[in-house]
């Protein structure tokens, strides 16, 4: 039974059991997926991560967690430690969807503390309206911006927005909306309505990526692909085929929305494989038939589970995508996603844990 | 990996130019500095070689002198030792003509 994080310490709850007659396991402090405190027991968290194995096992019809893959995690998780980390020479890169919170200085400045203080691998300059619908009418700045950071900049700076085909429907854009029409029945109109969608993301997207290459920038991000069901995920690999077709070797990164892809069309195709429904392995193998640098798959988090059984979870959902893939994988361990917890103040202990987790057992190429 | 203060921006342009997943990513940038993989997440040990490479890293005084290459300078000694392309440094290249091009 899980306790919720209340002044009561690890010693003392120990200690009450043992007033009942009895040596009592002590209970270490972890989180929930809402990023609260619990205090659990070694023996609650090995059953948390079966628990979380057997969700994915059942959810998304992959193998489950090896006996030392499972023991992996427990060790990990029944760990009192305020951080955990990978081995020294396992290092990963990291990558991201926009670094800095425009909040202190310029973008530039941003930038440069992300590479000269955090020391990140790379960094993403990117507009608060993080859409590639609206960043078109924005490019001349954009551009400067870029041109501007990579004249600062030693380290790779790509840039990064959503397809997010939603802004292409009415009221805000040119297509009848789908989401309306469903309701109505009128399915023919809805999955027509999507297709023109995909067809003025993928001008848009293609458009501000040479924008941006022109600018200096050395990758460019399409990020929570997926996030508007199959038509954005297609738009997304229709964008990074033509972009990829461009520049032979350029830096193209595709993370996703979620972990399945949703069949709001339902019809969709890529070379002749249906979009929705996909799950990691099957995403990924599209992405880098399309031509990405990078893949990013992303493993919604369960509020109400823990750390430990949502890290189990996504482990073992992304466990076939790493092992077929044949490009780099980063995958998306951040707010929500990864098993880290769905708070904007995200606990670096149960961030470090669900991070060092899904390197060790995943081999990631990055973060 | 650590970003400028180790090699991680470095492994970061291999993986994402060449598409190389990160065991051959991080090798082939070792082969290129002539170091072990494993120092490749050292800053004491890349500390050295970025300085001996004009690679770039921390640009504060007490880690960097004038004579030490930052920014796009580094970048055009990053792209001829990793043999990556840089668009920043073929787009410079080209505004200045070409002139601070070794070749």
């Amino acid at each position: 039974m899980k306790e919720s994080a209340h002044p009561a310490s690890r010693r003392a709850a120990a200690g009450a059991g043992s007033e009942r007659g009895g040596p009592m396991e002590e209970r270490i402090p972890t989180r929930m997926g809402d990023g609260s405190c619990a205090f659990m027991t070694r023996s609650e968290i090995r059953a948390d991560v079966v628990a979380g194995v057997e969700a994915a096992v059942k959810r998304a019809k992959v193998a489950p967690l090896g006996d030392a893959e499972v023991d992996h995690l427990v060790h990990i998780f029944a760990s009192p430690a305020r951080f955990s980390a990978v081995d020294l020479g396992d290092e990963v890169i990291l990558s991201s969807d926009g670094v800095g919170s425009q909040e202190i200085g310029s973008r530039l400045d941003d930038l440069r503390y992300y590479e000269q203080v955090i020391c990140t691998d790379t960094v993403e300059l990117y507009h608060m309206d993080y859409s590639y619908k609206p960043i078109k009418g924005l490019l001349p700045f954009e551009q400067a911006t870029m041109r501007r950071a990579q004249l600062l900049l030693t380290l790779p700076c790509q840039y990064g927005a959503m397809p997010d085909l939603g802004l292409y429907t009415e009221p805000d854009g040119p297509v009848p909306n789908w989401s309306t029409l469903l309701p109505e029945g009128r399915i023919d109109d809805a999955r027509a309505a999507q297709e023109e969608a995909v067809a003025l993301a993928v001008e848009d997207i293609v458009h501000v990526g040479e924008s941006l290459h022109a600018a200096g920038a050395d990758g460019l991000n399409l990020d929570t692909a997926g996030a508007a069901g199959d038509a954005d995920f297609l738009a997304s690999l229709l964008a990074v085929e033509r972009l990829r077709a461009l520049f032979p070797e350029w830096g193209i990164q595709i993370g996703m929305a979620s972990e399945f892809v949703l069949g709001m069309h339902g019809e969709l195709e890529f070379h002749g494989t249906r979009l929705a429904g996909l799950w990691p392995e099957a995403q990924m193998r599209l992405a880098a038939e399309a031509g990405v640098s990078v893949f990013g798959p992303a493993i919604n988090v369960n509020t109400g589970k823990s750390v430990a059984w949502n890290t189990a979870r996504a482990v073992t959902i992304t466990k076939p995508c790493t092992v077929a893939a044949t490009v780099p994988v980063h995958m998306n361990v951040g707010m929500g996603v990864g098993g880290v917890p769905m708070h904007p103040v995200i606990p670096v202990d149960a961030v470090s844990r669900a991070s060092r987790a899904c390197v060790d057992l995943l081999r990631l190429d990055g973060l | 990996m650590g970003g400028v203060r180790t090699a991680g921006d470095l492994v970061a342009r291999v993986e994402m130019t060449k598409r190389l997943r990160l065991p051959e990513a991080k090798q082939y940038v070792a082969d290129r500095l002539d170091c072990d993989v494993f120092g490749l997440s050292d800053p004491v040990t890349m500390l050295d070689v970025r300085r001996d490479l004009g690679l770039g890293g921390l640009s504060h005084q007490d880690v960097t002198t004038m004579d030490d290459a930052v920014a796009m300078a580094a970048k055009f000694r990053i792209a001829e030792v990793l043999d990556v392309p840089i668009p920043s440094v073929e787009h410079f290249a080209r505004a200045v003509g070409g002139r601070l091009r070794a070749d």
